[in-house]
This record gives C-alpha cells, structure tokens and sequence, in this order.
C-alpha cells in the first residue's frame, strides 16, 4: 500500500512542480469558455440554453490535452520500466496514476466550473447540479482516456492519435452528462436518469481502464 | 538461487536477434554479456527483467521467491535513470525504495554512491555520471537478488567505477547474481563471459 501512496504522491508532486501540467488543462478550459460568449455574441438566452454543452466539451478537450503525458514522460525516462517491475499488479499501478491524474487535472476543472458556469448565465441554484454532473463524470473522461495514454506508448505514436482513439469513446460521457446538466436548469426530464447513466459510466471505466491500459502496456513490451 | 536460460530465443520488430542461447548463474557470481552492437545485450537483460518477449525458450529461477515474477526479484539498470528532473535526488530515491517495497532509509545509500551532500538539489542539475550514480543508489537501498546491469560503468569516473565495483563485490558476497552488459571490463575478475552473436 505504502508503494501506491508513493506513486500517487510522487505524480501529484510531479503535475503542480514547474513543468507539471496540472493547471494547463483548467487554463484552457477557462480560456475557451471565456471565447464562447465573445463568438456567440450577447444573447443571455442563448448562452443559458447552450451554457452545460459549452462547459462539457471545454471539459472533455481540456482533460484530453494533459493525458499524453500520462504515460509518455514515464516511457522516456525509463520509469515506466521500473513501474512494471514493481511488487504491484500493474493494473493497480495504473489505476493509482490515473487517480493522481484526475486529482490534479480533472478536479481543478470540477472546481472553477461553477464559476464559469456564472459567466454562461446558468442559474445559480443549477450551479450546484452542474458542477455535481462534471464532478461525477471527469474521472470516467481520465480513465477512458488512460486505455488511449496507453495505448499511444506502446504504439510509440503520441499526440493526435490519442485523440482519435479517445474521443468517440468519450461520446456516451459527454451525451448523458450535458443531459442530466440541461434536466437540471431547463428540464422538464427528470435529473435522476442520465445522472446515474452517468455515474454508471463512470465506475465501470474506473474497472475496466485499468485493465485495458494494462494489458495495452503490457502487449507493448518488446 | 540459480538463474538458467533454456535455448532463449529473442525477435525484436520481427527479426530474430539471436538464437538458444543458454547459460546458468548461481548465487555469487556474475556474467558478462558481449557483443557487437545490436547482438541483443540489452534485449537479454530486458527479457530476464520481463520487460521484454521472449520469443522461445525457458527462464526459470531455482531458489528465489517462486511465486514472484523473476522481474520483481532484480533490478534492472538500463540505460535511462528513471529519475524525474523537477524532483530532488533524494525525493527520487526515495520514490523508487517505497514503491520497489523496501523501507530502508534513503542516506546510507546515497552516501554508497557518494551523492549524500546532493540529496535536495533537482535532479536535472545532475550531471550524467551524477544521474547514474543515483540509478546506482537504487540498487543499494532496495535489496533485490538479482542486478540487470546494462554497460553500468557509462558516464562513471574512475574513482566511481571502483565504487561500483566494489558494490557488486559485496553484492556477490552476499550470494547475489549479476549479469552486465557491456563492451569491456567493468571492474568484476571473476565475471564468466556469454558472447551473443558469434555463433
């Protein structure tokens, strides 16, 4: 146990240290919420109608723009190596890097969302609501993402096809979170349903990442 | 605790790299993997470490912890350092001796490899002989029996070299195994040769 707390405090360490990139994603995120209003222009109705989908996809690129470097920066400097050789199953080894991951890239998102949320004049008792449904689905968005970081190593491309392979799995993610949001300020459907299709996504790539990232890392060796 | 390789066979990319190639190593002593470039040295060490296909042929390890992997019983020492440039040296060690599961203290090997003084500068100020001494310190603070030493001496000085010979001696002493990789001697009389490729 001692070996994982190690890890996910050496990865938590390593994303705010300079050079880290734990606030990079939550920058983005604010930056390209602040350009929608500036694109869409003035319209408060509009802004307030679309406001939950603007938020998720600036939520889903910004968790994807720090997810290469999951893994890549462990496979250049050898570490990864070392963390295959560990006394930890590797599935569990993963998974606790994914958990520092989302610590430091994907709850930085959850926490400033309210505050973008104002700027997309969502109402603020839906405030709360909003940012539960971020809360609930970024760490499915991490561990997705952690079988594409995965696999992107041990093809040895990185960057783009990254996202190609991450994206469309992230589609049911996206789909039911702006649901449960928009059921929050605008309803009429019910809240319930998409929020807990919602968490369901999310505790089932919280299983099954860690094992396709593993057995992708592991079918990688050469 | 002996180390014996069965008519191990290795393909990187699909090409095989060599053939049956068997030996043994038992407890105390060490051997020497030559070779021109790309004979498959470092494939070798990668294999016993796990780290990499093996292709045909049997690994086994009498006398270590059989339920264990024979990776999670060495420690492989190649030729990146494993350490993160914006943590101190002695944060980096530190890292690799509680997840390598040890929970030995971190000075006393640092000061094996002679790097105490060092332990709260960044390691990206290291130099390279630096950084591998610290990849050294790894191998000293977490008690594993078998050393993958892939060309250990790169980038050392010579009063380092001693150093490090000195550490496989007693190592070895301690009825551990060794097997290195590399181009000449690195500091160990007793050491058996394996030459790949010259068959």
């Amino acid at each position: 146990m001692s070996a994982l707390t190690a890890l996910l405090v050496r990865d938590m360490w390593l994303a705010v240290r300079v050079g880290g990139g734990a606030l990079m994603g939550a920058l983005f995120f604010l930056i390209v919420v602040t350009m929608m209003p500036f694109a869409i222009g003035p319209d408060l109705a509009l802004l307030a109608r679309i406001g939950p989908a603007i938020l998720w996809l600036g939520a889903l690129l910004a968790s994807l723009l720090a997810l290469d470097r999951l893994f890549a920066t462990d496979y250049e400097d050898g570490s990864l190596d070392l963390l295959m050789m560990g006394g930890m199953p590797l599935e569990i080894t993963v998974a606790t890097k994914a958990i520092a991951h989302w610590l430091t890239t994907g709850l930085p998102l959850v926490v400033i969302a309210p505050l973008l949320g104002l700027m997309l004049n969502v109402e603020l008792h839906a405030l709360g609501w909003l940012t539960l449904t971020l809360a609930a689905g970024t760490p499915a968005l991490t561990f997705i993402g952690l079988i594409g970081a995965a696999l992107s190593v041990a093809l040895r491309r990185g960057g783009l096809l990254l996202a190609v392979l991450v994206l469309p799995l992230t589609v049911p993610v996206l789909i039911f979170g702006v649901a449960a949001a928009n059921a929050a300020i605008v309803g009429p459907a019910p809240f319930g349903p998409p929020f807990t299709i919602l968490c369901a996504l999310s505790l089932a790539s919280l299983v099954l990442g860690p094992i396709a990232a593993a057995a992708a890392l592991r079918h990688g060796l050469e | 605790m002996e180390l014996r390789a069965e008519e191990l066979t290795c393909s990187r990319g699909g090409r095989e790299v060599f053939r049956a190639v068997s030996f043994k190593v038992s407890a105390g002593e060490a051997i020497l993997v030559t070779g021109r470039n790309g004979a498959g040295k470092s494939s070798l060490l990668r294999m016993i470490a796990g780290l990499a296909r093996i292709a045909g042929g049997r690994l086994t390890l009498d006398g270590g912890a059989p339920e264990m992997p024979i990776g999670e019983q060495a420690h492989y020492l190649g030729h990146q350092d494993a350490m993160k440039p914006s943590l101190t040296v002695g944060e980096n060690l530190g890292f690799w001796t509680k997840f390598l599961g040890a929970r030995s203290a971190v000075e006393p090997a640092l000061e094996a490899v002679d790097l105490a003084p060092l332990a709260g500068l960044p390691a990206a100020y290291l130099s390279a002989g630096q950084r591998r001494r610290l990849s050294i310190a790894r191998l000293v603070a977490v008690s594993r029996p078998i050393w993958l030493l892939d060309e250990p001496t790169s980038a050392l000085d010579v009063p380092s070299q001693k150093r490090l010979s000195e550490l496989m001696r007693s190592h070895l002493g301690g009825g551990g195994i060794i097997v290195a990789a590399a181009h000449g001697a690195i500091g160990l009389e007793r050491a058996r040769e394996l030459k790949l490729g010259s068959a």
